[in-house]
């Protein structure tokens, strides 16, 4: 699996999306699927830094690929804290109105609403792996 | 970020470029937040060049219309947004909180 080293910057979320871009153009998605998968992508480097490693800039985050027949497979690694995806409260905007909607978990909304599968693991030795799929559209 | 604000008769539209993501979300929100303490609730956010749009700029926008919104005042809509964005958008559900328009002049001339 190709793979590139980020340090967890917020100013390094631009390369990140660069990288994942050209790895999901060459899967062969459509420029929707591969906007998708840019977004999920962001939003999860984005959760790895401000809530992982709490901003701090030594930590690095580990993005990898697999293009597969159907779509791509991307792995992220951290070392940052650990977290329960289970526990963040899902957003809800149908029938919400404005001054009820608030910002929380909607990075990791938007993770599960784009990507066809999502997976978290978690390991104090191996530290946390994000493994997101994309199938292409037909 | 390069912020772009023109002022219209009957409201403001404010532009800028490229990515609005988790590292410069904070200046689009101080840029929306000038205009809102001038008095300016009627802003038009021109995302003609904007490629690519994180939860973070989203949240800037929902906070932005909230202050518009607020009863007396006015509204934030948004012009020539990318297909991308848009889809991403209705795919959670936030697009029912803003008018889009094709471009700016129609979003201009709605107010």
């Amino acid at each position: 699996m190709p793979q590139k080293i980020f340090t967890a910057r917020l100013e390094n979320l631009s390369q990140i999306g660069s990288y994942i871009i050209q790895a999901a153009q060459k899967a062969g998605l459509d420029e929707d699927a591969c906007y998708a998968v840019e977004l999920a992508v962001d939003e999860a480097a984005t959760n790895i830094i401000e809530h992982g490693y709490k901003g701090d800039s030594s930590g690095i985050i580990a993005c990898a690929y697999e293009i597969m027949n159907d779509g791509i497979r991307i792995v992220l690694k951290d070392h940052g804290r650990q977290f329960d995806p289970e526990s963040v409260p899902e957003p809800s905007f149908h029938g919400v109105s404005l001054e009820e909607v608030t910002p929380r978990g909607l990075g990791l909304y938007f993770i599960r609403k784009l990507m066809d599968e999502v997976k978290f693991e978690f390991s104090s030795r191996r530290g946390n792996k994000l493994t997101l799929v994309k199938r292409k559209t037909h | 970020m390069e912020i772009l604000v023109t002022d219209f008769k009957r409201c403001s539209s404010l532009k800028t470029t490229g990515r609005v993501d988790g590292s410069n979300a904070s200046e689009l929100r101080e840029a929306f937040r000038k205009l809102t303490e001038a008095g300016v609730y009627n802003i038009v956010f021109d995302m003609a060049e904007i490629n690519f749009m994180a939860s973070a700029g989203w949240w800037v926008l929902i906070d932005t219309q909230k202050t518009c919104k607020q009863p007396t005042r006015g509204e934030l809509v948004l012009a020539s947004v990318d297909k991308g964005i848009m889809d991403s958008l209705r795919i959670v559900g936030m697009d029912g909180y803003f008018k889009t328009f094709d471009n700016v002049t129609a979003a201009v001339g709605s107010f």
